[in-house]
């Protein structure tokens, strides 16, 4: 029987491909030739240099934004988990009245626009007269990281084997005890692959952040906004490659967290 | 124990020592679980959403006056020809911005979901959408660098003889930068659903004598239709919502409904019931897009 054209060493679906690969990685590496350029405007390379990332790490209001973006994103983050996982387990075990408007509005913040859920937050907080600070960030980012958080540990208890905590039950173990020794060892790499999503979620949030800031915090997302607004600025290049590698390491160790409870699960 | 027969196990305990506490427990149980994210939600999601409904529905409402009456003002001063323009331009890039990545996607996630090598094919898919982990403020502030007039872009084209292009601050910068934005969202589903296609059947219609064009018409699209549908739903959705490209690659004459409404609350305009009518909105026009997803679309890829 001949094959039909899918198994083609060369088609002009894998040109495509390799193109678009082109397209999503080549602004940057556009990022990266500018951040050793030292140059200043030019785009004609002018010698290799490390003042960018020099002048990165002297720069305090960078820093500074970078701290409170860190906090943000672990508390958010630390909150988020404990709630998403106890929601989705709470989701996947019992059945009660009004469960599907429940499941309903944790998925809201995955798809309604940023805008709207900072403009709805900022008009809540103002109409309780909150005083703006890091805190009222954190507290709007658990919105979103909890869902998605959520999302991630739920696809994971779909796929688990029910008998397991059943018989730790059987066997004499009190919910809290099935729950802590079997179920948690379980769901563990999907709560971290989760955390990281929602942590990277949480550092790339511009519009959440500037509508709850309220000039009591500054995180990295706004700084850089306010910055590259203005124009080209060499030391942000620096920035894009430290923060792009960063993100990467974080990508991959979620896609390989999964990948291994992926293949683990199927060997059961 | 052993007299309990296990019943649907995730539903139900053992029902044996059925005591007081046991029933105390099974009823906290479910509360201890829900509660504290349902009540997170509820204050810092349901509640801000009604009440920028109520803020919608005060005409002129600003920070800090006396609210007046209600009124639908707010949703009468939206027709007017400049907003109507604004919200006619958001729809346009989204369009544009789904159109191209779909035709993009498509032949990507076709080529890595069925005709890659089998075990590339994972680490191709992360590899395609590693780039939407990193921050979308740098990857737009990327597309600065390369399409300002002395950028990347223009230096290449010089370097060909060709014309230079002054496309940032256009729409072009826009459509370029959504499309990179959300291309990978596409490809993510696109690819789920690609995967899950009987490759069986384009076996059999190519013995059957038709050519891959028909096969791809015939058995690929439609069977795959869910994907589609769930993957430009997808971007349309994220890209009518967007605020950083069109803010940093769009330019001052590309004023989008979510630069409008940021404008509204953070700007000089300070209006506040306009602002919250302009995001009751798109609320209403993205959950009108949600519910035909869910309606027609493909359950399973719709949400990963």
């Amino acid at each position: 029987m001949s094959q039909p054209a899918l198994t083609k060493r060369t088609s002009w679906q894998m040109i495509v491909t390799l193109l678009l690969f082109g397209f999503m990685y080549f602004p940057i590496l556009v990022l990266a030739f500018y951040s050793f350029n030292a140059s200043r405007y030019s785009s004609r390379w002018e010698g290799f240099s490390l003042r960018w990332y020099e002048s990165l790490l002297n720069d305090s209001r960078i820093l500074s934004s970078l701290q409170d973006s860190l906090f943000v994103a672990f508390c958010a983050v630390g909150v988020s988990a404990i709630l998403g996982t106890m929601m989705a387990v709470g989701l996947a075990k019992y059945r009660f009245f009004g469960k599907g408007v429940y499941r309903g509005v944790s998925y809201l913040p995955l798809i309604i626009p940023d805008i709207a859920i900072a403009v709805a937050t900022l008009v809540f907080l103002a109409t309780l007269g909150v005083r703006l600070n890091i805190w009222t960030i954190v507290a709007a980012h658990v919105v979103f990281c909890l869902a998605y958080i959520a999302v991630v540990v739920s696809s994971r208890l779909a796929n688990l084997n029910p008998h397991l905590e059943e018989a730790a039950l059987d066997l004499g173990a009190t919910p809290l005890q099935a729950f802590i020794k079997v179920l948690l060892p379980e769901l563990m790499p999907a709560i971290v692959s989760g955390c990281l999503l929602a942590f990277v979620l949480s550092m790339d949030d511009l519009l959440i952040a500037s509508f709850t800031a309220g000039g009591g915090a500054n995180t990295l997302p706004m700084e850089i906004f306010s910055r590259v607004r203005t124009g080209v600025k060499p030391d942000i290049n620096a920035l894009s490659v430290v923060l792009i590698l960063f993100s990467g390491a974080l990508a991959f160790l979620a896609e390989y967290l999964r990948y291994r409870s992926d293949r683990r699960q199927f060997r059961q | 124990m052993s007299t309990t027969t296990p019943t649907s196990p995730l539903t139900e305990q053992p029902k044996f020592r059925s005591s007081w506490t046991q029933k105390l427990s099974r009823l906290v149980q479910p509360f201890v679980l829900l509660a504290p994210a349902g009540v997170w939600l509820l204050l810092l999601l349901v509640l801000p959403a009604l009440l920028i409904l109520e803020l919608s529905l005060i005409p002129g409402f600003r920070l800090g006056q006396a609210a007046g009456a209600y009124g639908l003002g707010n949703y009468f001063d939206i027709f007017q020809f400049t907003y109507l323009q604004v919200i006619g331009r958001s729809i346009y890039f989204a369009l544009g911005a789904t159109t191209l990545c779909l035709l993009l996607g498509f032949p990507v996630a076709y080529w890595i979901a069925l005709m890659a090598p089998k075990h590339w094919r994972n680490l191709l898919l992360v590899a395609f959408i590693l780039p939407l982990w990193t921050s979308s403020l740098l990857r737009a502030y990327a597309w600065i660098t390369i399409l300002r007039p002395s950028g990347v872009l223009n230096s290449m084209l010089a370097a060909l003889h060709l014309p230079t292009q002054n496309w940032l601050n256009q729409s072009p910068a826009v459509f370029i930068g959504m499309a990179y934005s959300f291309l990978p969202y596409m490809v993510l589903i696109l690819y789920a659903s690609l995967e899950k296609l009987d490759t069986r059947l384009l076996e059999a219609a190519a013995d059957l004598g038709a050519t891959p064009q028909q096969s791809f018409w015939k058995i690929t699209v439609p069977q795959t239709l869910p994907g589609i549908a769930a993957g430009c739903l997808l971007v349309f959705i994220t890209s009518v919502g967007d605020f950083v490209v069109p803010e940093l690659l769009g330019g001052a004459s590309s004023m989008t409904m979510s630069r409008l409404i940021y404008n509204q609350f953070l700007g000089a305009t300070r209006n506040w019931g306009f602002g919250s009518a302009l995001s009751m909105i798109m609320i209403l026009a993205v959950s009108l897009a949600i519910a035909l997803l869910l309606r027609y679309g493909d359950r399973n890829s719709s949400l990963s």
